[in-house]
């Protein structure tokens, strides 16, 4: 019924030109779940995710970007969209029938796909002591990612320590980041997608 | 309790076609025709429906925008018809969404598919009938080669079946004592 209620409201798009969904919805969201895992289980890595769409994404959104969403959301995880992302609304209200919502400060799941314009860290949702899990995860598209150069990132998951670069991410999103460090165990999770890949930055990572 | 008439089933289906619908810019005139062939079109059987498909002289191109799946929706009975509404049970169902393909590979009409059960291709060919009939360059001759006749025999089925019931009627009188 939610579901109904919320593609009424981006009715301005037909129907018509909307691109097919995951190619195989149970395979290609199980393969895009265990390389979405993989990313987080090794924060920094730049992991490939499956070609798992049957058409093309989304105006607008990368691969990944639409890959994650149709994996990850449903109808009980609340979506915002930035501005830049609103176009693939009606895709996502579609294909999985996720709430979009108007405000980042209540969504489980954000799309960041102007990076420069990135709401405050603090403004999303970022869980309480009793229940950290209710916090967001990020989205966050960027025009280029390196695991070469970049910030350097320690913590659970990697070995000794690691590097990950985002171009297009404005500096005060790793101050923002380095801020909520101290929140732990609320926090938020960021995924960086750029094309077919993603990398992982969870809120257990230490920066520097 | 009015539950277990055919038709509640298929306009409860109507209804949820119709909701997905709301986000595309359909005039409201058309709706009702809309919800009609697809009442018609749900509750066809597999067989009648994949026989007038390969009627079809010339078969549209198309793809899947949202290949069949099936599901469960919860249906809804009110109580001798006025009552409040309450949940009866959940019910199996299929759906699909195809889209048509012009000549250049562009989408021309989008079709939406709900059957009640497990059948996948039922939905999609109610799917690319739906289609098909939004397109006005074909709605007639699709409206009088496979919906009119299968408007036809599911009226007849279903007066048959009404006789029949109506043949077992019982009718409970509760004598009045005369005081």
């Amino acid at each position: 019924m939610n579901e109904r209620t919320v593609t009424a409201s981006t009715a301005s798009a037909p129907y018509g030109p909307l691109e097919p969904g995951l190619r195989d919805p149970v395979l290609g969201s199980q393969t895009c779940f265990r390389a979405v895992l993989d990313a987080l289980a090794h924060p920094g890595r730049i992991v490939d995710l499956p070609q798992a769409l049957a058409g093309s994404p989304p105006a607008t959104l990368c691969e990944a970007t639409a890959s994650i969403v149709l994996t990850m959301c449903d109808i009980d995880t609340p979506l915002w969209l930035d501005p830049a992302a609103s176009p693939a609304a009606p895709y996502f209200a579609f294909h999985c029938g996720a709430p979009l919502i108007e405000g980042p400060a209540k969504a489980s799941f954000a799309i960041v796909s102007n990076p420069t314009a990135l709401p405050p860290l603090q403004s999303f949702a970022l869980g309480t002591d009793e229940y950290p899990e209710q916090s967001a995860t990020l989205i966050i598209e960027v025009t280029d990612l390196s695991a070469l150069h970049g910030v350097v990132l320690r913590g659970p998951g990697i070995l000794d320590e690691a590097r990950l670069s985002a171009s297009g991410l404005p500096t005060r999103f790793w101050e923002e980041r380095q801020a909520l460090a101290e929140l732990f165990p609320r926090g938020i999770d960021v995924l960086f997608t750029c094309g077919g890949r993603v990398a992982a930055l969870p809120r257990s990572t230490r920066i520097g | 309790l009015i539950v277990t008439d055919a038709g509640f089933t298929r306009r409860h289906m109507s209804t949820a076609v119709d909701g997905e619908m709301v986000a595309a810019p359909t005039q409201q005139a058309s709706h009702a025709a809309r919800q009609h062939w697809l009442a018609i079109l749900a509750g066809a059987s597999a067989g009648q429906l994949e026989t007038a498909w390969q009627g079809l002289t010339d078969k549209p191109a198309y793809r899947a925008l949202r290949a069949p799946e099936t599901g469960l929706i919860m249906l809804r009975g009110r109580v001798g018809g006025t009552g409040q509404p309450f949940n009866v049970g959940e019910m199996t169902m299929t759906r699909a969404a195809v889209q048509l393909l012009g000549s250049a590979g562009e989408v021309t009409h989008t079709g939406f598919g709900y059957v009640a059960g497990r059948s996948a291709r039922r939905a999609e060919l109610v799917a690319l009938f739906d289609a098909l009939l939004q397109d006005p360059a074909r709605h007639d001759a699709i409206t009088a080669a496979v919906v009119e006749p299968l408007a036809v025999r599911q009226q007849a089925a279903k007066a048959r079946q009404s006789a029949k019931v109506a043949a077992s009627k019982v009718d409970f009188f509760t004598m009045v004592r005369g005081e």
